[in-house]
């Protein structure tokens, strides 16, 4: 054929690039043919010949389709509108549809063609201007254009007449204050026989509704009954049978009509009274196996279920959703539910009639309809079907899909925390849902099972049974075992002695060394992380105390771990160790069981979606110093189940561990204790796992991190000088009294309550301590040490005293220091500070020095706090640090 | 209304991709590969819709059918009819049957431009513009007989022209 005479190639030269670019082989070469290609688009419109515009714009829409930019293209777009042409005006509006949108501010430019073009002889130029509007119309060009599309609603020829209703939708959604222009002649257009025209004039009137309430008032009063005659008119009869769908009248027209009906008697009881009866006809005879006729029904059930109650013609509704839920074809089955979630507000007792028929649907092969279906009965779930629906749930966990398990687990456990009647039901379930599904669990749930347990005091017995006899079945689900251990540790004396047995238990005998087996097997299983090992070290060292005949077996066991390379467990297992081969005398209070953890907080917290969790994992992971990263939130997520909300002001670290370890601490022990800074004490509440970590409020997981580090560092450094008994105590301080220039003696904290006397470790020079910055309000101090080996590095120590009689808040310090410098902050014990030098907040951080011997230290501070609210601000320099720093 | 009109191949290359709100360039193609994902990842028969709120925002529904190497899919919001969708992706492809007799995926290649023709006399600015395959010929008739006599008369003045400049 004569690629000319083909009005819908333009040219032999499309069809060769669309063939060049098919030929591609890669992605590159593509990129490269259309590059050339449109490098010869440009050169072409540059030389502005017409005769090529035509092909060019075509040629550019195919590029557009690709994904290349074609921007350069849309001034050819607007040429060619303006030109007179049939075939370059309609490529011309298909390019400005495709290339255009309504936020450039070229299309300004075309308003004025399509104002002429509205007003063509050509009506086909009518309809393709009219088309163009429609798509990319703009509320500027709305405004300007809309007296010709209202004119155009009366066009003698119809297929212009639906094309302006359709045009008139987008105008009166761009610009609403619009719709009362064309109410009456859109009303007027509802009269119309001819098919196109009434199903576009049904649409525009449905979104004159929509976009105003006045339209809306004025629909229902003058046209409800007109259209409820028009539908009984299509129900009965075909009238224009070239619409059928396969035997079902006009399906398209029916809808259309139904939609409007809804809009039209929604909170209005007389509309929706005339349109009862017709609605019920509908509703009844449309009978088919057919999509268009469900279609149709599916409409209908919409309707009725939106416009004012009528109980029988809702239960005519909920029946045919029914009806469609035991459907073969899929699609019938999905918008049925669809259907079903919205109907489940208006008669949740109706749909819960089909509640077998939705639990099929859960099982459903096809992922969509499974996904609604367990939407749906997630919320058809009350108090009283939670146990049938849950078990059923439960049970098709084992045989679902993989893909599907992940949503369907959390459906279950929310239900489950939702609705349970009774905690051991709860438990019982959970124990199910892990065991089948472990893996898919969040964080938060099995930890809120802890919760729940360490709650139900009565059932600690039955619930650590329980999780023994699954455990030993299975030990594959890393968040069950978790569970499973840390509730042998807490409550490993009510397992062996089947202490508060319920009625429907069986008695198990469990010895003390079966239970520590349980233990030993799943410490040295290589498939599970090592925060799970870690939970079944502390769980160990429960256990040595509950059970003393198992102790030195126990011993053994954490001993393997003292040289593993994960550093968290090889800390455990050196402290672990300590404890229990040294402190045999405090042990049994250090591992008493935890304290019931607060349930309404740790729901509380879960509701308000988690803060801790997320600012504890903002905190990200820090990588230690043997290149091991650990996350950050490990530990404090490992033994603080519950609350890392302070409770213990951060001042009163001391005597927390005073009231901790139940000991007398000597008056130097206890000072010690106080100026090690509560990050020391942090450590050990961690360790000890008290499930308290009393964190500045700023960075609680920065800080317990940096001691973590501290302590791993320091043992790494001091391994070989202090003897092995002297671990614990001197991982946890070592660090920091290093950092206390002389007069901060080294304490055991376990050992503290012996007396030793204090006694003076500093690494060679002693620096005296200076008063940094004085103001009347504020004093600051710096005590100074070096990092051992390192003569570049000083460790200052700021502590900040109020001198005035008003309380600071959000106390912040800040510092800055000449280039040969390198300044390390760590974060401040507080942002609060007390009235009248009754407390401090200390600071800790590091300076290195690139020119050690030649500069002394210089800085320049600045300090800011809030007295009542009202900002201050301090600012200084400091510039008599010692000499030789 | 209905929001996209997207025809990809199996492979998911798009042969006709038509937005009918605002969406640029870069987003259009990622939705287009974020669909195909979907669908060619979907077994047979199963249902035809699919939940497209992570794709296309809110209320946004998709319904798609596969016909031998096409996959037609359109993407609508919560005041259209899904089933309604369904039967009118039927009449979208049936226009093209009649339209190119056995309608293949190299004919909706090469004639980009009469497929948007047909597409705009089906949907119009997101809105249903016509349901009867046979009105819609009708009307895309007009329109290539229009085309082929202004060409007509084209070629008639160019030959015209040329011989005079002889």
């Amino acid at each position: 054929m004569d690629p000319i005479l083909n009005p819908f190639s333009s040219g032999t030269r499309l069809r060769d690039m669309i063939r060049a670019i098919r030929a591609c082989k890669t992605a590159a070469e593509e990129r490269a043919a259309i590059r050339k290609e449109c490098a010869a688009i440009r050169t072409s419109i540059n030389e502005n010949d017409p005769d090529y515009r035509h092909r060019n714009l075509a040629k550019l829409m195919f590029i557009h389709m690709l994904g290349y930019p074609t921007h350069f293209g849309q001034m050819e777009c607007l040429k060619c509108i303006a030109s007179p042409g049939f075939p370059e005006k309609r490529i011309g509006y298909l390019g400005l549809m495709l290339l255009l949108d309504e936020r450039q501010e070229v299309l300004m430019l075309v308003t004025n063609s399509l104002k002429q073009d509205l007003n063509h002889m050509n009506q086909y130029i009518v309809g393709l201007a009219l088309c163009a509007l429609g798509n990319i119309c703009s509320a500027e060009m709305a405004r300007d254009l809309a007296p010709e599309v209202e004119r155009l609603l009366q066009f003698r020829d119809p297929n212009i007449r639906k094309k302006a209703a359709l045009c008139s939708i987008r105008i009166i959604k761009k610009v609403p204050d619009l719709a009362e222009n064309f109410v009456k002649p859109a009303t007027a257009l509802l009269k119309e026989k001819h098919h196109g025209v009434l199903i576009t004039a049904v649409q525009l009137c449905a979104d004159l509704c929509k976009v105003s309430r006045e339209a809306l008032e004025h629909i229902r009063k003058k046209c409800t009954e007109g259209l409820v005659r028009t539908l009984k008119d299509l129900a009965n009869s075909s009238y224009s049978p070239e619409y059928d769908v396969s035997g079902i009248t006009d399906p398209f027209l029916h809808i259309r009509l139904l939609k409007l009906l809804r809009l039209l008697g929604e909170g209005d009881a007389d509309a929706s009274d005339s349109m009862n009866d017709i609605l019920a006809q509908v509703g009844t005879k449309t009978e088919s196996n057919k999509v268009a006729a469900n279609a149709i029904l599916y409409e209908c059930v919409q309707t009725i279920m939106s416009i004012e109650g009528n109980g029988g013609l809702r239960v005519l509704a909920i029946g045919i959703l029914g009806k469609f839920l035991s459907n073969r074809d899929n699609n019938i089955r999905y918008v049925a539910l669809n259907m079903l979630m919205k109907a489940v507000t208006a008669d949740p007792q109706a749909v819960l009639r089909y509640r077998a028929t939705i639990l099929e649907c859960v099982k459903d092969a096809d992922a969509s309809i499974r996904k609604r279906a367990l939407e749906l009965v997630y919320v058809l779930v009350n108090e009283s079907n939670v146990k049938p629906l849950t078990t059923e749930l439960v049970s098709y966990l084992e045989t679902c899909d993989q893909d599907f398990k992940g949503d369907l687990t959390a459906k279950i456990c929310s239900i489950v925390s939702k609705f349970s009647p009774e905690k051991i039901w709860y438990i019982d379930q959970m124990i199910k849902v892990l065991l089948e599904a472990g893996s898919f669990v969040k964080d938060e749930v099995w930890r809120a099972l802890i919760v729940v347990i360490s709650n139900a005091s009565e059932l600690h017995g039955y619930a650590v049974r329980a999780l023994y006899k699954a455990f030993q079945k299975s030990n594959e689900q890393e968040a069950f075992t978790r569970v499973a251990i840390w509730c042998i540790g807490e409550y490993g004396d009510l397992l062996i002695n089947n202490v508060g047995m319920l009625d429907l238990e069986d008695r198990i005998t469990v010895t003390e060394s079966d239970a520590v087996d349980l233990i030993e097997i799943t410490i040295q299983c290589h498939a599970l992380d090592f925060t799970t090992k870690a939970m079944a070290l502390v769980a160990l060292l429960k256990l040595s105390s509950r059970f003393p005949s198992c102790s030195e077996r126990i011993r053994e066991i954490i001993v393997k771990y003292k040289g593993n390379f994960v550093l968290e467990l090889q800390q455990r297992s050196i402290e672990f160790n300590s404890i229990i081969a040294r402190h045999q005398n405090i042990r049994s209070m250090l591992v008493e069981r935890m304290p019931v953890l607060d349930e309404a907080t740790f729901i509380g917290r879960q509701a308000g979606s988690l803060p801790d969790a997320g600012s504890i994992s903002a905190g990200s992971s820090v990588s230690l110093p043997n290149g091991v990263a650990k996350p950050a939130d490990s530990l404090v997520d490992l033994l603080d189940l519950n609350s890392n909300d302070a409770p213990a002001p951060s001042s009163s670290g001391g005597d927390f561990l005073q009231d901790l370890l139940g000991v007398d601490l000597s008056p130097a022990a206890q000072s010690g204790a106080n100026q090690t800074s509560k990050s020391g004490t942090d450590a050990l509440l961690d360790l000890l796992s008290v499930g308290s970590v009393s964190g500045p409020v700023e960075s609680p997981s920065a800080q317990s991190n940096s001691s973590a580090i501290d302590i791993l560092s320091a043992s790494k450094s001091e391994k070989a000088s202090v003897s092995p008994l002297d671990d614990l105590s001197s991982l946890s301080l070592s660090s920091r009294t290093t950092s206390i220039t002389g007069a901060a003696p080294m304490m055991d904290l376990l050992d503290g309550f012996a007396s030793t006397p204090p006694k003076s470790e500093n690494n060679g020079t002693v620096y005296p301590s200076i008063t940094a910055f004085e103001s009347s309000s504020l004093q600051l101090t710096f005590n100074f040490s070096k990092q051992p080996g390192n003569s570049q590095t000083t460790n200052i120590q700021a502590t900040f005293i109020n001198l005035s009689s008003d309380e600071y808040t959000d106390f912040i310090f800040q510092a800055a220091v000449p280039k040969f410098l390198q300044l390390q902050l760590d974060p401040a014990s507080g942002s609060t500070l007390p009235a009248n030098g009754n407390g401090s907040i200390t600071q800790n951080f590091r300076v290195t020095n690139s020119q050690n011997g030649k500069k002394s230290l210089v800085m320049r501070i600045r300090i800011t706090y809030k007295i009542n609210g009202k900002e201050k601000l301090e600012e200084g320099q400091i510039s008599n640090f010692p000499r030789d720093l | 209304m209905i929001r996209a009109v997207l025809v990809m191949n199996t492979q998911g290359r798009p042969r006709i991709t038509k937005f009918y709100e605002f969406w640029p360039v870069e987003k259009q193609h990622e939705a287009i590969r974020n669909v195909f994902s979907v669908l060619c990842s979907r077994a047979e028969h199963v249902s035809n819709f699919v939940d497209a709120e992570s794709i296309f925002g809110p209320d946004s529904r998709l319904v798609y059918k596969h016909f031998a190497t096409l996959y037609f899919v359109f993407i609508f919001d919560s005041s259209e009819n899904e089933l309604a969708m369904l039967d009118l992706i039927q009449v979208f492809v049936e226009t093209l049957d009649k339209c190119f007799r056995n309608v293949c995926e190299l004919d909706i290649v090469f004639n980009y431009s009469k497929i948007h023709a047909i597409l705009d006399e089906i949907i119009f600015g997101g809105q249903v513009l016509e349901t009867s395959s046979t009105e819609v010929m009708k009307a895309v008739e007009e329109i290539t007989k229009l085309e082929a006599a202004s060409n007509a008369i084209n070629l008639v003045s160019k030959s015209v022209s040329n011989w005079r400049s002889r």
